[in-house]
């Protein structure tokens, strides 16, 4: 069964008051080497069928369209999973 | 359409020394920009890409994009007149952002000045700051003060509907805060399109989460407002807020820039490339022609970072550490800025370099044009810094001090070293361009004038009448709107007295003495498409008489002016009758209009939107113990009506949803009537004779009567020949009539006499036209219909969950 991964980031300018938050809390506990967090979405499709390029072409536009919100995120990947042989995921 | 441009407001005086600019302050002041540089930044480029004043002067000719930052040729012109010089890119986008309508009001303020002519003294007793600052400031007494104001969000609210919608409350919350108040309570003002479109639904789920989102994480209770669904707000809705905060009279601030050496402070959120020309480009023009890349990136709002804000700014103004303030919204830095400036002693000194930044790759025309959000512009006295930054690091605010108030009469902005920008702050703020835009009586109006629904059919037969009844109650404009209210917390901070479904939200603004506050509001877009100056004095009416209703005394008006597009001549004419509409309402109410936000450009392709002048009347009550609660809660009460029935059926939800008419001419408001009315209903508080009242506006009787059952879930025996003899109207119209001046209140037995007597003293036309009945669980009109309130409840409440999901709660 593959697996389709669309990873969706808010876009760069566009304020993300989620990593903020994160950011100020590792701070907070001392963790001081990171200048930065932003947090975004990771979609796993999961699909009986082969992947193949008509699919994956299907989930790029999905993934524009109605996975994300183009008005104040990106898509940065559509990728297969790799397939793992059953019983090695946890 | 922009050679009608009002060249004489180009006045001697602003006319600046073109020679001065370039000497003040070199280019080699670059002491400061150590501090800031931040030398690590990736994306830094080298000073020579900076468009510095001396840069503009030596490059007159270099070609300038001013069109597509929204300003039409002649104003690119004039501001190359008033600089003596072509503008530098900083001072481009300073000028375009500021020049928009959204923020010079150009075509709007010759006729806006009439909210300051139209005045009588009583209208000012109570006012202590009115139009031209953040928001309007009202005495309510015991050495408190209200302030409050309605702004729309209408562009972005389509663009973005949760963001936009978000942003819009956390936009008006932060004017008020800039007033030296605690922000109170919020309101929303909706106009969506048609509920069946398959669009609206996206729209409304974003925007009332939105709302939700922003205003319940800030802890601040939702009044709930108004929603009104309508095709012609399908690529358009509205989405006005309205905020209210409480204030000490002593705690009051003004946002201006005096004392020369002041320090110029920037706190809150980090400057980011958000909605950059948001302000200019969304608001001068239509975003579909210009596709995508004209379409800016909306702002994302933090409510968490505003809660802290609120905090940390009432902290600010207790130990008395500013001396301005303003916030900052449309045009950012670049607002900011000039209007302090512009008010207080005239020149200002800015390191741009000091602006702490989201994104270092910004260039100085987007950190000026930035409409990132949560931040607020402070001038602080030099020996107070100190101590001010000491709060802001409490609050964990970041801080960063840009400059200095000076005297020169120029605001000066510097940015790596270079002087970027050089201009009198008050060409900037103050003496934009002012339009005198060809205003056309529409061709259209004659005939919609002609159509009257007093023409269509009118039921008799008593199933027909109930049929009615009962769409009106399902109609999406009278339906139940808890689907929307539920999303709301309206009783955080523990001082809701009255929320929706009430006419008006009532706080308590006193813990001990109960002293409080009432606000409601309203439009009618419909009337107002009839005839907009009748339209406007309408929803002043309704309003009004919302506030009344709840016991209280209205005091003051704020409005939010939503319109098509100013170039169309027949839409300027709309706007014209619509605050000519207010304004002459007003001053025979004697409350005077305190500020308010005028949104131009709300079409869809070349179509505008129905006139929508949103009025919002604030009153105060002595002790909120003393409201007057809206539906009935006791079995045997008399209900009476008060005020006349005409036929008035023009314009109605009854003509509309069941005939789809919209012509004819609206209602007639008797704004003294409204007056006497009034004062009816405070003196009947006063002396608690009320059990509850009801306005009558759209759906007219039949609808008051379903929601003040509905209310409690308690019904009543209602009789009509009364009304029918007295008034010489039929049932239908009784039932559907839309006449102003009418309320129906419940008064236990016992009050009955000196109710009476109260409305003959006052010579206020009352008849008593039915009586509560806890036990039949209907409404009965009799000699026509039965309903049961499951029957009323089942059709006012499934409408809205019918297209957008379960109602929670």
């Amino acid at each position: 069964m593959p697996t389709i991964v669309v990873e969706v980031m808010p876009k760069a300018e566009i304020l993300d008051p989620q990593g903020k938050a994160v950011a100020g809390a590792l701070e907070r506990l001392g963790k001081s080497a990171f200048t930065g967090v932003r947090i975004g979405k990771r979609f796993e499709l999961t699909t009986d069928g082969p992947a193949d390029e008509a699919l994956l072409t299907e989930v790029r536009e999905l993934a524009v369209e109605m996975l994300s919100n183009s008005v104040i995120e990106d898509v940065v990947s559509v990728s297969v999973l790799d397939e793992s042989p059953a019983g090695e995921t946890h | 359409m922009s050679t009608e441009t009002s060249g004489q407001s180009v006045s001697a005086e602003t006319t600046p020394n073109p020679d001065a600019p370039v000497v003040q302050v070199g280019p080699d002041a670059g002491t400061e920009t150590g501090q800031a540089g931040d030398g690590a930044r990736p994306g830094s480029r080298p000073a020579a890409s900076v468009d510095s004043v001396a840069n503009a002067v030596a490059t007159p000719d270099k070609e300038q994009p001013y069109a597509a930052l929204g300003l039409k040729p002649d104003e690119y012109q004039r501001i190359r007149e008033i600089l003596g010089r072509r503008p530098t890119s900083g001072e481009l986008a300073m000028y375009s952002v500021m020049w928009s309508e959204h923020c010079s009001y150009k075509s709007s303020k010759i006729y806006l000045r009439q909210f300051g002519q139209k005045v009588s003294p009583a209208m000012k007793q109570r006012l202590m700051v009115g139009m031209g600052e953040n928001a309007g400031v009202v005495d309510v007494g015991e050495g408190w003060a209200v302030t409050f104001k309605i702004e729309s969000h209408n562009h972005p609210s389509y663009v973005e509907p949760f963001q936009g919608a978000a942003t819009g409350v956390g936009g008006i919350v932060r004017d008020i805060i800039s007033m030296g108040a605690r922000p109170v309570a919020v309101m929303d003002q909706l106009r969506f399109g048609a509920i069946d479109h398959p669009d609206t639904a996206r729209v409304v789920h974003g925007v009332v989460g939105g709302i939700s989102f922003y205003g319940n994480c800030l802890g601040l209770p939702n009044l709930g407002g108004e929603t009104y669904f309508d095709p012609v707000y399908q690529g358009n809705p509205l989405v006005n807020a309205l905020a209210v905060g409480v204030l000490r009279h002593e705690d009051l601030h003004l946002a201006n820039a005096r004392g020369v050496g002041n320090k110029v402070v920037l706190f809150g959120a980090r400057t980011g490339g958000d909605g950059i020309g948001g302000a200019s480009i969304l608001a001068s023009d239509t975003f579909e022609d210009g596709g995508p890349t004209k379409r800016p990136a909306v702002q994302v709002g933090d409510p968490f970072a505003e809660k802290v804000l609120i905090e940390c700014c009432l902290e600010l103004f207790k130990g008395e550490l500013v001396e301005g303030i303003q916030d900052l919204g449309a045009a950012g830095i670049s607002c900011a800025t000039s209007e302090l400036a512009s008010n207080g002693d005239g020149g200002m000194y800015i390191e741009l370099d000091n602006v702490l930044l989201r994104d270092p790759t910004l260039t100085a025309e987007e950190i000026l044009m930035s409409e990132s959000q949560e931040r607020m512009m402070a001038v602080v006295r030099p020996e107070k810094l100190d101590a001010f930054l000491a709060v802001t690091k409490k609050w964990d605010v970041e801080t960063s001090v840009l400059g200095e108030v000076t005297d020169t009469g120029r605001l000066v902005i510097n940015w790596h070293g270079e002087e970027i920008v050089n201009v009198d702050p008050r060409t900037v703020a103050v003496d934009s361009p002012v339009y005198e835009r060809p205003v056309e009586y529409p061709s259209w109006i004659d005939a919609l004038n002609e159509d009257t629904a007093a023409n269509l059919p009118r039921p008799t037969a008593g199933d027909d009448i109930k049929g009615d009844v009962l769409a009106l109650v399902a109609s999406a404009n009278l339906a139940d709107k808890s689907w929307i209210t539920n999303q709301y917390d309206k009783y955080v901070l523990g001082n809701t007295a009255l929320s929706f479904p009430d006419d008006g939200g009532m706080v308590r603004v006193d813990e001990e003495s109960g002293l409080g506050f009432a606000v409601a509001t309203d439009a009618n877009g419909r009337y107002c498409q009839l005839d907009p100056y009748e339209g406007a004095r309408l929803a002043l009416a309704e309003a009004y008489r919302n506030v009344a209703v709840t016991g209280a005394t209205p005091v003051a008006v704020s409005d939010c002016l939503n319109f098509g597009s100013p170039e169309n001549p027949e839409v300027m004419w709309q706007f014209k009758r619509a605050v000519e509409g207010i304004s002459d309402g007003c001053l025979e109410l004697e409350i005077p209009v305190t500020g308010g936000n005028v949104s131009f450009y709300n079409q869809t392709g070349d179509q505008p939107i129905h006139p929508t002048p949103v009025v919002g009347v604030l009153g105060i009550v002595d002790d909120v113990a003393r409201r007057i609660p809206s539906g009935w809660q006791d079995d045997g009460h008399n209900i009476y009506l008060l005020g006349t029935t005409d036929l008035e059926l023009d314009g109605s939800a009854w003509a509309g949803t069941v005939h789809g008419h919209l012509g004819g001419r609206p209602p007639k408001a008797d704004l003294q009537r409204e007056k006497d009315l009034a004062g009816l209903l405070h003196g009947a508080a006063q002396e608690s004779l009320i059990g509850s009242a009801h306005d009558l506006a759209d759906g007219g009787l039949a609808q008051a009567l379903v929601e003040s059952v509905l209310r409690f879930g308690i019904g009543a025996r209602v009789w009509l020949g009364d009304i029918l003899d007295r008034d010489g109207v039929d049932a239908a119209t009784a039932l559907f009539s839309e006449s102003t001046g009418r309320v129906i209140v419940s008064v236990p037995r016992e009050d009955d006499v000196r109710f009476l007597g109260l409305c003959e003293g006052r010579g206020y036309p009352v008849l008593r036209i039915g009586v509560t009945d806890a036990t039949s669980d209907t409404l009965e009109v009799q000699d026509l219909f039965t309903a049961s309130i499951d029957e009323l409840r089942e059709a006012s409440r499934g409408t809205l969950p019918q297209y957008f999901g379960a109602t929670i709660g």
